[in-house]
């Protein structure tokens, strides 16, 4: 009987496979809405800004490069504080069930993306009682952005307060995708303004078609996109939160594409002729932030001595069953101006003991904070702390292993005064350096609020991170972030542990995906082979 | 019987005020909040923390919260989810369906098998056949879910191929949900073959989700058929030269009954609580799934007014268990 089942649905699979090309992503967890702009979660973005959104600027795919988006050109003063967007013609809004477009995309489209955001009194910022802009807030656009002007329709001018080489970037990050005005009007006059996050309405490669919550998200091609269109007519996200049942799923054919395996599965992976195994390295970094402020580890000698103690290749084969590469900087090979001089401490348990005793360090105990969650760059802290426990005993330190439920251990290791090392990591936003350094490491960020866990103020790297920031020549910035890492390496205010691989396994048919370097999942590219 | 079920509702006022404190207090014991989950790795200043608090009202003191959440209850407010913003009674609904149509599923299945095993195991006492299906059951019974769901995928699914690994339906079915329930609709969509794809799908966690109602069903169905079957008129129906089917049908099966129909009431409790790790397996968009996401997340009202509807549910489904023994026992009425 269980197989007629089977029979008659792979019957009417054949049938309706005949019609049109079907696209299946068994994505990893649910989207939180459909506007991406008061969200922070990947797996949302994959589901909104990525394929039914456009922004003014995009980055290239399979890159961190930013290539012209809705704004065809751009030019930007001298001083770096004006840039003035030159918008593309012809552009398309999609239409659903409850709106059809009288007008194509132009700067008030912009304009309203933006404003929406940043001005407290806006009709639409507070569209849908408690929501928050949490990407604008914290890539520091209320600070940054001065104005935005519209010269024409296809115009627009944005004045900065200070120069920021990152703003191209930044705005090519999901949370500045640009919203339809025409539509927001229609939805505000028919009273019902939530659907701008239930039934969104985009320029991108693909329309928004349903959504079951928990279950299915659907879309179809858009046909009149403005870029290449997409080779699939449908796109289905299954949504399976299981990596092993997603894996399944991929095998039985149920899906044709998942993120995130299990590093336990990858062997498996390679060794099955039905599918095929995309990888790349992960723009993330995995590190042991020492409390800098607090003896001894305020001694750069100390830090280094116990970096010296810890076998990373022995965490990275073990914890990251090699799906990782050691790491030596702050910021992954991958990143432009990634300095590949620099020569990582030697482990040599015996000179890092010497170097203790020089130090005048003896009978040192201290506490390692372990995540209580598996993220991309950590698959398992706490085997983590346990092997650099076993080695940093070997030097006569002792370590104890501590760990707090993930909001709090995040509030408090952040707090000043924090006992012990912790270890913690970070997924880049936007492919640019700034967004590691800056975020991770500077004095600004060493405060309340911030994410410099290590507490580390070193005034000659902030300055360098300051001026590359202002500098709008990349040769420039690269040297300077070049230098910044030499300060890093020689101050040594983290143990950095590793980069992680990310690993994409798709069924043997799909052509065409491009792996992105920044973690998205895009899907106008793909192919199914008959 | 009006005044036995008033009486019997009457219970539930306090024991519902009872559990608004718990569903409101259990979420607000867990450490962390959902600011700092919002934040993550990128940290947010004591500024920002305590601006976004201040506008989802958890500044507010925890006694003065509750009772804004207790005065919206009555007005039939549920709350709006922090995460998707969608009030949570909606979300509830939406997913609600899917959950009953796999537990119906799961409790049917674990009736249907679990009755007659233990009747049959009863009679033959000491027999094999008891010794087995005990044995089995108690193996069931120890069952964890996660491991069993995922056992049973790779074996049916991945070896066989004879049922797909999770999901409700085949995606290449489309239709407008109309009561929710995939079996139902399906139907109503009149598209070929789509019945019969919902129910393939339906097959493993439902399986998955009977196994340990299924093994408690069965156990218990034994010891009080054992017991009956010592009682006194169970003898002289057999003394009265009446047929041994009779006698087990009807006066021993009859009485032996009630302690089961009260084991299988109680085990809708035990249901949803399975229902969080087979949803969370066989990707099954229901209130379990939903309800372990709101917890790791911190989503206050989704979790406090979650549990409060799942409670207020198997409360009701207690109270009609309670109302069916009425009916197979006339003594409960009286009393």
């Amino acid at each position: 009987m269980k197989r007629l089942f089977i029979f008659a649905s792979a019957l009417a699979m054949s049938a309706a496979m005949a019609e049109a090309k079907t696209f299946v992503y068994c994505s990893e967890a649910s989207p939180e809405g459909f506007d991406p702009a008061p969200y922070t979660a990947g797996g949302t973005f994959d589901a909104s800004a990525h394929p039914v959104f456009n922004r003014l600027t995009e980055f290239k795919k399979g890159t961190t490069e930013v290539e012209p988006g809705l704004a065809e050109s751009w030019e930007v003063s001298e001083d770096g504080t004006v840039y003035t967007f030159k918008l593309r013609q012809g552009v398309k809004w999609q239409s659903n069930e409850k709106f059809t477009p009288t007008r194509d995309f132009n700067a008030d489209d912009v304009i309203f993306s933006y404003e929406r955001q940043a001005k407290a009194d806006h009709p639409w910022h507070q569209y849908i009682p408690g929501i928050t802009y949490e990407y604008y807030t914290s890539m520091a656009m209320p600070e940054l952005i001065k104005s935005i002007e519209k010269i024409d329709d296809y115009t627009v001018k944005f004045t900065l307060n200070q120069p920021e080489a990152p703003f191209l970037a930044n705005i090519a990050m999901p949370f500045a995708s640009i919203v339809s005005q025409e539509y927001a009007d229609a939805l505000m006059a028919a009273g019902t303004p939530e659907d701008m996050n239930n039934l969104p309405i985009g320029t991108g490669p693909f329309k928004f078609v349903a959504y079951q919550k928990d279950a299915v998200i659907r879309f179809q091609k858009n046909p009149d996109y403005w870029g290449t269109p997409a080779i699939v007519d449908d796109l289905v996200f299954a949504i399976t939160p299981d990596a092993a049942v997603r894996l399944q799923k991929l095998k039985a054919g149920e899906c044709h594409l998942m993120p995130y395996p299990a590093p336990a599965d990858i062997e498996a992976i390679k060794a099955d002729p039905t599918l095929k195994l995309d990888e790349q390295a992960g723009l993330n970094v995995g590190y042991l932030a020492y409390n800098t402020t607090m003896a001894p580890f305020d001694n750069p000698a100390v830090r280094k001595a116990l970096n010296m103690a810890i076998n990373k290749q022995a965490i990275v084969d073990a914890v990251f069953q090699g799906a990782a590469v050691p790491a030596k900087n702050p910021i992954p090979p991958t990143m432009w101006s990634y300095n590949d001089s620099i020569q990582d401490d030697p482990y040599d348990p015996e000179a890092a003991k010497k170097m203790l005793e020089e130090a005048g360090v003896k009978d040192l105990s201290m506490k390692i904070w372990a995540m209580p969650v598996q993220r991309p760059y950590m698959p398992n802290a706490r085997r983590t702390a346990e092997l650099m426990q076993e080695d940093l005993s070997k030097i006569g330190v002792s370590v104890e292993i501590v760990s707090y439920e993930w909001g709090e251990y995040l509030a408090k290791s952040m707090e000043a005064g924090r006992d012990g090392a912790v270890i913690l990591g970070w997924t880049g936003d936007n492919g640019d350096p700034d967004n590691f350094l800056s975020v991770l490491l500077s004095c600004d960020s060493a405060g309340e609020g911030g994410a410099n866990r290590a507490f580390w103020c070193n005034e000659d790297f902030s300055k360098l991170l300051k001026d590359a920031k202002v500098t709008a020549d990349p040769a420039e910035r690269t040297a300077l972030y070049e230098q910044a890492q030499v300060i890093f390496k020689e101050q040594a205010p983290w143990f950095t542990i590793a980069h992680s691989t990310q690993y994409v396994p798709m069924s043997a048919k799909v052509s065409g995906f491009v792996m992105s370097p920044l973690g998205d999942f895009t899907f106008e590219t793909v192919d199914i082979a008959e | 019987m009006l005044r036995f079920i008033l009486s019997k509702l009457l219970y539930l006022v306090p024991t519902f005020l009872g559990i608004t404190i718990i569903a409101f207090s259990f979420v607000r014991i867990l450490p962390g909040d959902p600011v700092l989950l919002m934040a993550g790795e990128r940290g947010v200043t004591p500024e920002r923390h305590a601006e976004l608090s201040a506008q989802l009202g958890y500044d507010k003191p925890l006694v003065l919260q509750y009772f804004d959440f207790l005065g919206r209850l009555l007005q039939g407010d549920f709350g709006n989810s922090l995460v998707t913003k969608k009030p949570v009674l909606t979300e509830f609904l939406s997913l609600f369906p899917a959950t009953v149509e796999l537990g119906l599923c799961a409790i049917l299945i674990a009736t249907l098998i679990g009755v007659p095993v233990g009747v049959l195991a009863a009679i033959r006492r000491g027999s094999w056949f008891d010794q087995v299906s005990m044995t089995a059951a108690l193996v069931g019974f120890s069952m964890p879910i996660f491991w069993w769901g995922l056992l049973l995928i790779i074996f049916f699914s991945g070896m066989l191929g004879w049922t797909p690994v999770s999901g409700r339906i085949s995606l290449l079915y489309f239709f407008p949900n109309v009561t929710g329930f995939m079996l139902i609709d399906s139907l109503l969509s009149g598209q070929e073959g789509a019945f019969a794809s919902a129910l393939s799908h339906l097959i493993l966690p439902s399986v998955v989700l009977a196994t340990i109602p299924l093994a408690v069903i069965a156990r218990q169905t034994r010891s009080a058929m054992l017991e009956v079957m010592g009682e006194d008129y169970v003898r002289t129906a057999r003394a009265k030269g009446m047929p041994p089917y009779r006698v087990i049908g009807i006066h021993a099966l009859r009485n032996a009954m009630i302690p089961v129909i009260t084991t299988i009431g109680l085990q809708i409790g035990v249901l949803m609580a399975g229902a969080i790790l087979t949803e969370t397996i066989f990707s099954w968009p229901g209130i379990g799934k939903w309800m372990i996401d709101s917890i790791a997340r911190r989503d206050y009202p989704v979790v406090q007014s979650g549990l409060l509807l799942i409670a207020a549910l198997v409360m009701i489904v207690n109270l009609l268990v309670d109302l069916t023994y009425g009916l197979i026992n006339p003594r409960i009425r009286v009393k």
